[in-house]
């Protein structure tokens, strides 16, 4: 898949009211594949952490004996990240507003790692 | 802990918060020559001294390939291993041009080192002081200089 096609599958994440941006990360090296995000949307940032965050995550929840993370959902102050992993090697990314509708946003999310199997 | 050891106080922040932050396992902030002023998580000083020149050397080697292909310079590189990452980025200090050899393991990222990277040069190159004036180069100096820096990194 190209990277124009990666593009466009994401694109339709932030049709979704409230969404500042969605990527495509690399799940091992935190480093961005697509994007498209807003303004003021700090990707390479929000790319590393991203993954680190599953990453750690992962690693707690499977001590825990509940398995791997399907979808990771981190509420702050100013925003939420929403982070679901697609196989073994891409995360889907999104970064929304703290209001936004979290159900429609992994719908979509789920739409496009539909797209991208 | 692993130790941070530096041959000049204000690089001590900056080091140990990156290697906070992006998780690191090894730094060893240098010259182009591989003249060390900082350096984390090693023990040894000949480990130091053989990544230093390593590190340089391999800066050096695609420095020098850039300059073929017309390209100014190359930022940064890095090597990923199955276990382990290692990162070569270069950056520019008051006093001249410095590089920051990195190594990483599956705890980080090379997406994580780079981010924290940029913070670790902006920190530096506010904590760095304005070079000193060039004073001539004695290579009885330049043996007590480099003495006196290995025991600084190493506490003997």
């Amino acid at each position: 898949m190209s990277s124009a096609a990666y593009r466009r599958v994401i694109e339709a994440i932030t049709r979704v009211r409230g969404v500042r941006g969605a990527m495509l990360v690399a799940a091992a090296d935190g480093l961005i594949v697509a994007d498209a995000l807003m303004e003021g949307v700090r990707g390479n940032a929000v790319a590393a952490l991203a993954a680190s965050l599953v990453k750690r995550v992962g690693n707690a929840s499977e001590a825990s004996g509940v398995g791997r993370p399907h979808f990771v959902q981190l509420r702050g102050t100013e925003g939420m990240l929403l982070t679901l992993p697609t196989g073994e090697e891409l995360l889907l990314v999104a970064v929304a507003d703290p209001d936004v509708n979290v159900g429609l946003v992994r719908l979509e999310m789920l739409r496009a790692a539909e797209g991208l199997a | 802990m692993k130790p941070t050891r530096v041959v000049e106080p204000w690089a001590a922040p900056p080091l140990e918060r990156f290697v906070a932050e992006s998780a690191a396992r090894l730094v060893l902030l240098m010259s182009p020559s591989g003249q060390v002023f900082a350096q984390h998580g090693f023990t040894r000083a000949v480990d130091v001294m053989s990544a230093a020149a390593l590190g340089a050397g391999i800066v050096a080697s695609t420095g020098e390939m850039a300059r073929m292909v017309e390209e100014p310079s190359f930022a940064a590189l890095n090597h990923q291993g199955a276990h382990h990452g290692i990162f070569l980025g270069s950056f520019t200090l008051p006093r001249g041009p410095m590089l920051a050899l990195v190594v990483y393991g599956p705890d980080s990222s090379v997406g994580l080192v780079q981010l924290f990277f940029e913070e670790l040069v902006r920190d530096l190159v506010q904590s760095a002081p304005a070079p000193a004036p060039a004073r001539p180069a004695l290579a009885a100096d330049f043996e007590n200089d480099l003495n006196e820096s290995l025991a600084t990194l190493f506490r003997t």
